[in-house]
């Protein structure tokens, strides 16, 4: 008898001792003369509880976690094999509260499936999208992506339909479909999840978008930090080349979709998307002035369709399942689902994939479980480095796009960060500053300077120097970032910078003095 | 062969291989800091001329990207990421520890040259903060404590 063992190949899974769990399951199983198919999967998302190990049994997949080495003795002695009790049982995997209670769409497969198992993908809906696109017209496909109310899940929240309409509808011989994944936002992890998780949805995901613009290139534009991404990812479009859903006749339709990786080098600014394409083009990451537009004149000069991981990564469902049934996800102009990532100081950090609706709050408490000290959480940071802090007074805030920009927040790609009341956002809106400033491509003078200077007047304010004259000071250098700057790098610094300043004066040594701000 | 003579053959191998795809520089310069460790100076020219580029162009290539370097690193480079999620989660705290338990700052490496020590922005690991990364492995949850242990660890196997 052979028993079925998952243990996540997951990056954030391996940074807990994954590898180490499944190499000493492994050699325990030797030992004691048991036949195991021990598969790397994806993870689930509930990082608190992983290496989260799970067994195939006939009621379902039972799961145990967090399993350390020493833990992997005691599991045998409880034939966790056969789902034997054990005091790291969760129970069904299916019927954890953090993952029933979610929407997946996007991570529809995620931690059930071997990610570089082109078997397993094609066993669980995959490529379902393309066979249904291969019978459409290019309007047809286009015209499904707007339907479903697609918006770009990198943070600008631009209709993924109009991008594509406008690169279908520009002539030209040559047109390229580029992944931005260069997932640089702190507490965002969701792209590397899909990646390392399940590969072949993106690859799936772009051959769909090259079909539908008539675009026979595309690049993936992946973060040098992300290496395990990169062995997926190149693992994956092999066997979909050989299989032939890439290459010059995807399943024998005569279209030609090709694909490639290409990394980064550690720049921030390279997740803008003419920054992108200008690293791409293999010169320095300097941001494009735009019009023209990348989906006129891209990569090369050619119109370019560049979309973040999880857009393209929620392609194939649509395709599969119809505009409408995405579209039927989600609240206002928000549409479909948005994967969450809870990060930093919380209980129960993880993915979180959830129709756009739900407050802030209950996915901070009813999913986060509060935060990880046990302290009040004090602020949260929405939408990553560019994003604004939300104090308790804006935790009812919906998930939505425009409920957050009508809060003067991000919603952005949808990274949470929460701090416990030990934060000093004084010092965290300085070194908001000072990433913009390390970060700063250079081109506009907004940002290049006014960064450096903006933590040099943050330095002055903490110190307690004539907060009369540099609290003014800091506002205006914020309002000149915010309005001259090139890009949203520049633009969008002060978020996090005034949110802190506006909502907790007292870190920055005004509250006494509320007539200084 | 001289050890300089040897870094230039295989710089001029990788440019010679790579030289023709599309935007070809950057795919050039991981290949050569893959196979050294860093991209020497004495490579730009060689890059340069193959790509029918300019000697700045490919020196401003270099330096504006934060992961290309060029000096010889140690021989393992930690990355620590100093990023919000991190810093929720007592990063800087670990960072405080770090460079003293090391003796050295970022961008630098210990003058017994086993460790060099980069910030990073984000590893991607912000459920499990704070993170890092040694050579290629990448830890979460890092303690002043696992950090020693970590590094004892790869001690032995530097």
């Amino acid at each position: 008898m052979s028993f079925t063992i998952y243990v996540p190949c997951d990056s954030s899974a391996i940074s807990l001792g994954a590898d180490r769990i499944a190499t000493a399951i492994a050699k325990e199983a030797k030992k004691r003369n048991i036949v195991i198919k021990l598969i790397r999967n994806g993870s689930r998302g509930l990082f608190w509880l992983e290496p989260l190990v799970e067994v195939e049994t006939s009621k379902g997949r039972i799961a145990y976690g967090p399993v350390r080495t020493s833990d992997i003795t005691s599991l045998f002695n409880a034939n966790f094999l056969e789902g034997g009790e054990h005091a790291l049982s969760l129970g069904l995997t299916e019927e954890l509260d953090y993952l029933k209670k979610q929407q997946r769409l996007t991570f529809a497969r995620i931690g059930k499936t071997d990610p570089v198992s082109l078997d397993d993908y094609l066993q669980n809906d995959g490529y379902k999208g393309l066979t249904n696109a291969l019978n459409q017209s290019q309007a047809e496909i286009v015209t499904a992506v707007t339907d479903s109310g697609l918006r770009g899940r990198g943070g600008a929240a631009f209709p993924t339909g109009i991008k594509w309409n406008t690169v279908l509808n520009t002539p030209s011989e040559q047109k390229y479909i580029i992944c931005n994944a260069d997932e640089g936002d702190s507490g965002t992890f969701s792209d590397r999840m899909v990646m390392e998780g399940d590969p072949f949805v993106l690859i799936e995901g772009m051959t769909i978008a090259g079909i539908a613009v008539g675009a026979n290139q595309g690049y993936i534009y992946l973060r040098v930090e992300y290496p395990h991404a990169h062995i997926a990812l190149n693992t994956a479009i092999e066997k979909a080349n050989q299989a032939g859903y890439l290459g010059d006749n995807i399943q024998g339709s005569g279209k030609a979709f090709n694909l490639e990786v290409r990394l980064g080098a550690g720049a921030y600014i390279c997740g803008e998307e003419t920054s992108l394409m200008e690293s791409l083009e293999g010169k320095r990451g300097l941001v494009r002035f735009k019009p023209p537009l990348p989906a006129i004149s891209g990569l090369f000069g050619k119109p370019t369709v560049v979309n973040n991981v999880i857009s393209l990564a929620s392609v194939p469902i649509i395709l599969d399942k119809g505009g409408n049934f995405y579209r039927d996800f989600g609240m206002g102009r928000s549409r479909g689902t948005l994967p969450l990532q809870l990060a930093g100081n919380i209980k129960h950090a993880g993915l979180v994939e959830l129709a756009f609706g739900m407050t802030l709050r209950e996915l901070l408490y009813d999913f986060g479980g509060g935060s990880a000290t046990g302290r009040p959480i004090k602020a949260v940071q929405v939408g990553g480095p560019l994003g604004a802090y939300l104090p308790e007074s804006q935790f009812d805030t919906p998930l939505d796009y425009e409920a957050f920009s009508a809060n003067w927040t991000v919603l952005g790609h949808g990274g949470v960060v929460a701090f416990d009341d030990t934060a000093n956002m004084a010092e965290l809106a300085r070194y908001n500053m000072e990433f913009c400033a390390i970060e700063s491509c250079g081109k506009c003078t907004p940002c290049r300077i006014g960064s450096t200077r903006g933590y040099e007047v943050i330095d002055n304010i903490i110190a307690g120097q004539d907060l009369g004259k540099n609290v003014p000071l800091l506002r205006d250098l914020c309002n000149t970032l915010l309005n001259g700057s090139l890009c949203a790098l520049g633009g969008m610094t002060p978020y996090p910078v005034l949110s802190a300043l506006n909502h907790f004066p007292k870190d920055f040594g005004i509250d006494d003095k509320p007539n200084v701000a | 062969m001289t050890e300089s003579s040897t870094m230039l053959i295989t710089v001029q191998n990788i440019t010679t291989a790579l030289k023709d795809k599309p935007g070809a520089l950057l795919p050039i310069l991981h290949a050569v800091q893959d196979a050294l460790g860093f991209v020497p100076e004495a490579s730009v020219p060689v890059i340069a001329k193959a790509l029918n580029l300019s000697r700045a162009e490919v020196h401003g290539v270099i330096s504006f990207y934060h992961y290309f370097r060029s000096t010889q690193p140690g021989k393992q480079t930690i990355h620590l990421c100093r990023a919000e999620s991190c810093q929720a989660m007592g990063g800087k705290n670990l960072e405080h520890h770090i460079k003293n338990r090391l003796g050295i700052d970022f961008h630098e490496t210990t003058t017994d040259g086993k460790f060099s020590l980069e910030p990073v922005y984000c590893l991607g690991n912000c459920a499990c903060s704070p993170a890092m990364q040694i050579g290629t492995e990448i830890y979460g949850r890092v303690s002043p404590e696992s950090f020693d242990a970590a590094i004892n660890e790869s001690e032995e196997l530097v």
